[in-house]
């Protein structure tokens, strides 16, 4: 039987991959054909969702983006042998934009039925966690060191660290909880895991509960993603079944159960101890450090917290070990890194890649430019809390060391690109903006210090006692990076002054209220 | 549940329990459901809200009963989040994406022409009580912006064209 693949990641669902599905198996009824159509994760080539693709002899050919309406000349063009169509794009693997990635960690996303068990191990799945359940903990703390992985989730601290910490503690009660409030803007890669691969997740955080001495793990996803929820509690329901969840796994001395927390829209639950104060059903208010949540996290028991893409690494490093990981990288940023270019580009998507690539390569080779056809004035790279970079600095390789050299953060790769009719002076103002509505409010320098911000920021746009008011910005970013508690209120100065330092002549232009500006006078 | 001191005919006074109103049960099934467990309150509020459309303050006394803790502490929580609602909201929830990639797509626009045509502002619900609208920021679909959630259903490249045709499906779908 022919089978035909129909992404039913909610990105794909986003532009009608549900209809499109439904239109091909009515379809191929009129015809009377037999097909079956398999509902897989993406590719992550969000421009050509949906992206529906064919077995053939000589592999997955691929068509997008297709609407219901182009499903009957599909059939015509005969798809089903591969044959060519309008939509058409040959076979799927070769199309650069997926060719010339480096997929580690997202090797199966996209290829495979998310649900199917043997499916996953066909594909290499739970390889790494069978060699784990072998291993001693140590051992694989070990081999998470070697391979030099860094928290994926922004602030790239040494993954193989953190799991040491949770190992060298006495036995007793332990939790693994994976961070999977992905709420900054431009990143979609954790989403796109757990409803794509969510068993990788899922088998990266059962090798991180064998080294730590863990039994039980949370993931606590946001409430803006239903379909990833829905997804996990049945990815774990099935690895419970076939006992890699559980007790005993595998025959093993080991036991580890994993439960889904829904979040409910705060964006503060990204930080980690708000993130384990919302798992035991408090206000999500960012604790005190120290104690580091390794020594004392989840219900005050030593804890690994590591963000979906770190966990989802893990696997492939048990399996091809920590130097087959090493290899790829730059510097001390080991590894790849899933790269999401998102907001005003053509192609938009998800590409792996080791370290080391530029943001010029990433939205000309893969992006292709914006999608208003306009010149790229601005990329925000690393979330709502991440710098603004000009296009003077396109060309600095994709690295922690390097982009912090140029005041600007890699963070977890999401880039958001911008035409040149942003107004960098709006932008700055959301940054204070988003602070105020998503701050914790527990410490003065983040909870007052956005609002004063935005006061600031308003009284430069209109023009009144500008240079003044300019030096006062800078002032009080300083104080929020130096006294805010985490990095809500740390990190929000990063964006405005690179707002203000990279494009100064949109801080400079006539006020839109000129009266006021006279008033003040 | 508050008690009512009552009289009797025979001049003492017992306690009686006015009968818990729906949303009362509905709270304390949920409640169970989780164990009366402090740390599922998050989970609780979810299931409340999927059930109710919103979480009622009277159910907070009886939640906070059924997992020993303050009321202060229950209500603190419900009002720290913002999915969390208190009052009733329209038949569909639409959520519109405000943060930075979106931004570069033309949300504001967007926004602007939903207040417009539903004659309400972000957080407001229309005059029928069919759609109410909200901001939120980033619904994880960042290379198709802007993107729009109604209910559970996500959007992508929604222009204000679009826009009114998910919520004339809306409309045509209630008219059936």
């Amino acid at each position: 039987m022919i089978k035909i693949f129909v992404p039913r990641d909610a990105a794909a669902l986003s532009v009608g991959a549900d209809e499109v599905a439904a239109a091909i198996a009515s379809e191929a009824k009129k015809r009377k054909l037999e097909v079956e159509i398999v509902r897989n994760g993406s590719r992550g080539m969000l421009y050509l969702e949906p992206l529906v693709e064919v077995t053939t002899a000589n592999g997955r050919v691929a068509y997008g983006p297709v609407a219901p309406s182009d499903v009957a000349s599909l059939f015509d063009a005969g798809f089903l042998d591969g044959k060519a169509h309008a939509l058409g794009h040959g076979l799927t693997e070769e199309i650069p934009y997926f060719k010339n990635q480096e997929r580690l960690t997202f090797a199966r996303c996209g290829i495979t039925d998310p649900l199917s068990i043997e499916d996953y191990r066909s594909h290499g799945g739970f390889a790494g966690l069978a060699k784990a359940l072998q291993m001693k903990p140590i051992d694989i703390v070990t081999e998470v060191t070697t391979s030099g992985l860094r928290g994926r989730g922004g602030a790239g601290f040494p993954t193989g660290i953190k799991w040491k910490t949770v190992h060298d503690l006495p036995a007793g009660e332990k939790y693994v909880a994976c961070n999977a409030d992905e709420g900054d803007s431009g990143t979609f890669a954790d989403r796109m895991l757990m409803e794509g691969d969510p068993f990788c997740l899922i088998e990266g955080m059962t090798i991180a509960a064998i080294a730590g001495g863990a039994q039980k793990g949370y993931i606590y996803v946001r409430s803006e993603y239903p379909h990833s929820v829905h997804v996990l509690r049945e990815a774990i329901e099935i690895a419970r079944r076939a006992n890699w969840l559980g007790d005993n796994i595998q025959g093993t001395k080991h036991s580890f159960d994993l439960f889904v927390r829904m979040g409910a829209g705060a964006y503060i639950c990204g930080e980690e101890t708000s993130m384990l104060e919302s798992i035991e059903g408090k206000r999500g208010i960012v604790r005190y450090k120290p104690p580091i949540p390794a020594i004392e996290g989840l219900f005050g028991k030593p804890t690994i917290i590591n963000n979906v893409m770190s966990f989802a690494a893990v696997p492939i490093i048990i399996d091809k070990g920590g130097e087959f990981y090493r290899d790829y990288g730059v510097g001390r940023s080991r590894g790849t890194l899933a790269f999401q270019i998102a907001g005003n580009i053509k192609q938009g998507g998800l590409v792996e890649k080791a370290f080391g690539v530029t943001t010029r390569q990433l939205i000309e080779d893969w992006g292709g430019g914006t999608a208003t056809g306009r010149p790229v004035r601005a990329v925000q790279v690393g979330g709502p809390l991440g710098a603004y970079i000009p296009e003077s600095k396109f060309d600095v390789s994709m690295d922690y060391e390097e982009f912090a050299k140029v005041d600007a953060m890699v963070g977890h790769g999401g880039l958001v690109v911008f035409d040149d009719t942003v107004d960098m002076a709006k932008q700055a103002r959301f940054a204070m903006e988003f602070c105020t509505i998503e701050s914790c409010g527990k410490c003065t320098p983040c909870r007052i210090g956005s609002t004063r911000g935005v006061e600031v920021i308003d009284k430069i746009i209109d023009d009144v006692d500008r240079e003044k008011n300019l030096a006062l910005l800078e002032d009080l970013c300083v104080t929020m990076a130096d006294g805010s508690l985490c990095a809500m209120g740390g990190l929000t100065p990063f964006p405005v002054m690179s707002a203000v330092r990279g494009f100064p002549e949109d801080f400079h232009k006539p006020s839109p209220n000129k009266f006021l500006a006279d008033a003040a006078e | 549940m508050a008690k009512k001191a009552v009289k009797q005919t025979n001049g003492s006074r017992v306690d009686q329990f006015p009968a818990p109103t729906p949303a009362e049960v509905a709270a304390l099934a949920s409640c169970a459901r989780h164990g009366n467990k402090p740390d599922e309150l998050l989970e609780i509020f979810h299931d409340l809200q999927h059930q109710l459309g919103y979480v009622p303050d009277a159910t907070l006394p009886v939640i906070a009963k059924a997992l020993n803790r303050s009321r202060a502490e229950i209500y603190g929580v419900l009002t720290f989040y913002h999915e969390f609602k208190r009052h009733p909201v329209g038949k569909h929830v639409v959520k519109i994406c405000r943060a930075e990639a979106c931004q570069s797509m033309g949300t504001d626009a967007l926004c602007q022409h939903a207040e417009k045509s539903l004659g309400t502002s972000l957080g407001g619900t229309t005059a029928d009580g069919m759609v109410t609208i909200e901001q939120v920021f980033c619904l994880g679909n960042c290379a198709l912006s802007p993107a729009i959630m109604v209910g559970e259903k996500l959007y992508g490249k929604v222009d204000p064209k679009r826009f009114d045709e998910i919520i004339g499906g809306l409309e045509k779908e209630a008219a059936e």
